[in-house]
């Protein structure tokens, strides 16, 4: 592996059916760390994530999993939840657990000891011995998660992990993400639900239409924005109108601007000498979903956001 | 983890899946329902004439009793048990007349010696006039001899084998190799068939996914195959006891009357077991390659009848070599892979050398992992992509909601 990253892909490019699915890809995922790719549907990222993890092949360029270019001399060191979700419906929950390690390199009784003893931490110890088809779509959900991380893997690519949980489901996702990363490992996901991306992770990717539009930290993707300010006043008019900017927006006493490049000190000490009455007076960093917005544009944003909620 | 860890992880699971399911029962007793059958109401049939064998009535004093039955026990020598019917000897004051009457005999002899009459319906009399004319015609010579003072000495036969000229042995080789090979093409089709819809469960389940992402595909597809020759084999196995106790119970000397392989028995079992093993693996790869591009069960069922077209094609193509073995055609069938195995068992019925069978063999396998090969890529290639439909759907331009 290369020192500081888990996953490094450049360039990587793949069609289908002529159509340009993935253009150029570049990504950089550091270790130990949780790094989001964001995009909405078709963007490319399961076709991204499908080059990365040696599924398919690139049509060109190049990468590397845990500093290997061939992903799957890695893959008894990595775990993965796809999209969509599978397990042998006739399979018992442990069996199917140990099943998912024996895939990896772990020997049966040793992934049948390991599911048992996950199984019983995440709650479903009385569900080890039935088959998946008579599971819950939450239990079989959470049994095909602990296959993923059953043989403790150093690099864990989930696309989509939260699709299909319940909001308690989440959070225990959440949390067993965290606690995979403080144990060591990386983890990679998808997602087109911006809120838990800013929730868990380090890093981003946004990708859109196969072309990654941003990568970096998300304090940077944020930090794409000016800060907004929203300023309460007890006078209607006066002298201290004359320091708010042009475009500031007003709903009755209510001013929204973002916050000028030279600070908000100076800003402060004209509405103080204005004679504005300061009732409240707040800066917030704009949210990812806001930076979001900024990167791909509004209309792609509104697509997310229904399809998040069709989810 | 190697790929052939891998594939035997997957063949463990696919083995176990299907022997532990109540669909493989009927897999295994199925073909053994008309064996069963056959033997019951075979059984039930010869018990039936058992129970109820033809009696004929014979109007004689004791003496001419006595000579009857001598007659009948010597000629029942000759023709075997059961050539002869049952004989009821009755006392001439009974009115035998009144037994046909009653269906308690079939026909009825009287008038012995001088003036022998049997009577009896048109059907019996057609049945057992020559029989019982035997036994009247015995009665006279007896007497005849008796009268002259003769007594005949029983006279032992010689007997001495020579080859058969009118079946030769290279003739019921040329039998027993088409029959070997129709067995191995049987086997081979009913068998194979399912591997055509091997993949079909992994993509509508979405394992598919979970496994190329930690697997190679050829170990996938590799682990499959054996799975499903595993399975084979179980069955083979219990259909060949099943046959092997019927045959050794109710046809003992059948082992016997069939020309022994040029190669001889044991190596001919082990042949055919492993030219069984080569045809399901060459086969198997290429319907699980096909079956692999299909996206519904219709396409599978589409792609199945050209799929068994070809495999009679092939298998007419192989039979040359049990006509000719010597011909080119029979060459060109043993090395084309498909019809590589049909070829080689025929051949190996008819030719006692056992190097041709090492290279076929070996070529056979090789063939074997580079369909797997080349089905995996094609797998990865069209398969595996977002949103994509089923590949024979794509190539037949049909849009999926029309599917």
């Amino acid at each position: 592996m290369t020192q500081e990253f888990a996953i490094e892909a450049n360039g990587l490019v793949k069609h289908f059916d002529g159509v340009r699915a993935v253009d150029g890809v570049n990504l950089a995922v550091p270790a130990g760390t949780i790094y989001g790719v964001l995009g909405p549907n078709g963007a490319g990222k399961t076709t991204s994530l499908r080059m990365l993890l040696g599924i398919i092949d690139p049509d060109s360029g190049d990468r590397r999993l845990l500093g290997n270019p061939s992903p799957l001399k890695v893959a008894a060191q990595v775990g993965y939840l796809p999209e969509e979700r599978g397990l042998y419906p006739t399979m018992q929950a442990r069996e199917a657990i140990a099943f998912m390690g024996a895939l990896r390199g772990l020997s049966l009784a040793e992934g049948r000891a390991r599911a048992d003893r996950l199984l019983e931490e995440h709650g479903l110890g009385d569900a080890a011995r039935r088959p998946i088809r008579t599971l819950s779509k939450g239990m079989a959900q959470t049994v095909q998660i602990l296959g993923t991380i059953v043989h403790n893997p150093k690099l864990i690519v989930l696309d989509e992990p939260f699709s299909g949980l319940d909001a308690i489901n989440q959070g225990r996702l959440e949390a067993l993400i965290r606690a995979q990363v403080a144990a060591g490992a990386t983890i990679l996901f998808s997602t087109h639900v911006i809120a838990h991306a800013e929730r868990l992770c380090e890093r981003i990717a946004i990708i859109v239409g196969g072309r990654v539009q941003f990568e970096g930290s998300v304090v940077d993707a944020r930090g794409r924005l000016r800060p907004v300010v929203t300023l309460v006043t007890r006078a209607d008019e006066g002298p201290w109108r004359d320091a708010l900017p042009a475009d500031a927006s007003r709903d009755d006493r209510t001013w929204t601007f973002e916050l000028p490049p030279t600070g908000i000190e100076p800003l402060l000490a004209r509405l103080i000498a204005g004679e504005a009455g300061i009732e409240t007076l707040s800066i917030e960093r704009p949210g990812l979903h806001e930076a979001f917005v900024d990167i791909v544009g509004g209309s792609v944003a509104d697509s997310m956001d229904r399809a998040g909620e069709e989810r | 983890m190697s790929s052939l860890r891998a594939a035997l992880v997957i063949a463990r699971r696919d083995y176990v899946a299907t022997v532990w399911s109540r669909a493989f029962i009927l897999f295994l007793v199925g073909p053994l329902i008309p064996i069963v059958f056959g033997l019951t109401f075979g059984s039930v049939g010869a018990k039936m004439q058992g129970t109820a064998p033809p009696v004929i009535a014979i109007v004689a004093s004791p003496a001419e009793g006595q000579a009857v039955m001598a007659a009948r026990e010597r000629l029942t020598d000759a023709l075997g048990e059961g050539a002869l019917p049952e004989f009821k000897l009755i006392r001439p004051d009974v009115n035998g007349t009144a037994l046909l009457a009653e269906g308690k005999a079939a026909a009825v002899l009287s008038g012995l010696p001088g003036t022998p009459t049997l009577r009896g319906s048109r059907d019996a009399i057609s049945a057992h006039g020559p029989e019982m004319e035997w036994i009247v015609n015995e009665i006279q010579r007896d007497a005849s001899l008796k009268q002259a003072g003769i007594a005949l000495t029983a006279v032992k036969l010689n007997q001495i084998a020579v080859a058969d000229a009118a079946r030769p042995a290279e003739s019921d080789r040329a039998t027993l190799a088409r029959a070997a090979q129709l067995l191995l093409l049987f086997l081979t089709m009913i068998l194979a068939g399912m591997l055509l819809s091997n993949m079909l469960e992994e993509k509508s389940s979405k394992v598919i996914e979970i496994l190329a992402a930690a697997v190679p595909v050829d170990a996938i597809f590799m682990g499959k195959l054996i799975a499903m020759l595993g399975m084979s084999l179980t069955g083979i196995t219990v259909w060949s006891a099943a046959a092997g106790g019927a045959i050794a119970i109710f046809l003992p000397g059948l082992a016997m009357q069939i020309t022994a392989p040029a190669v001889g028995w044991p190596i001919f079992v082990a042949l055919c077991v492993v030219y069984f093993m080569a045809s399901y693996l060459l086969l198997g790869a290429l319907f699980l390659g096909i079956g692999a591009q299909a996206g519904t069960v219709r396409e599978v069922q589409t792609l199945s009848m050209p799929l068994t077209f070809g495999q009679l094609i092939v298998f007419g193509f192989a039979s040359v070599a049990a006509e000719q073995p010597n011909s080119p055609t029979a060459l060109a069938a043993s090395i084309f892979p498909w019809s590589s195995p049909f070829a080689m068992i025929a051949r190996s019925v008819l030719k006692a050398e056992l190097w041709p069978h090492l290279l076929a063999i070996a070529w056979q396998f090789l063939a074997v992992t580079a369909i797997i090969r080349v089905g995996a890529r094609l797998f990865r290639r069209s398969v595996l992509k977002s949103g994509g439909g089923g590949f024979w759907r794509r190539l037949i331009g049909r849009s999926s909601r029309a599917a």
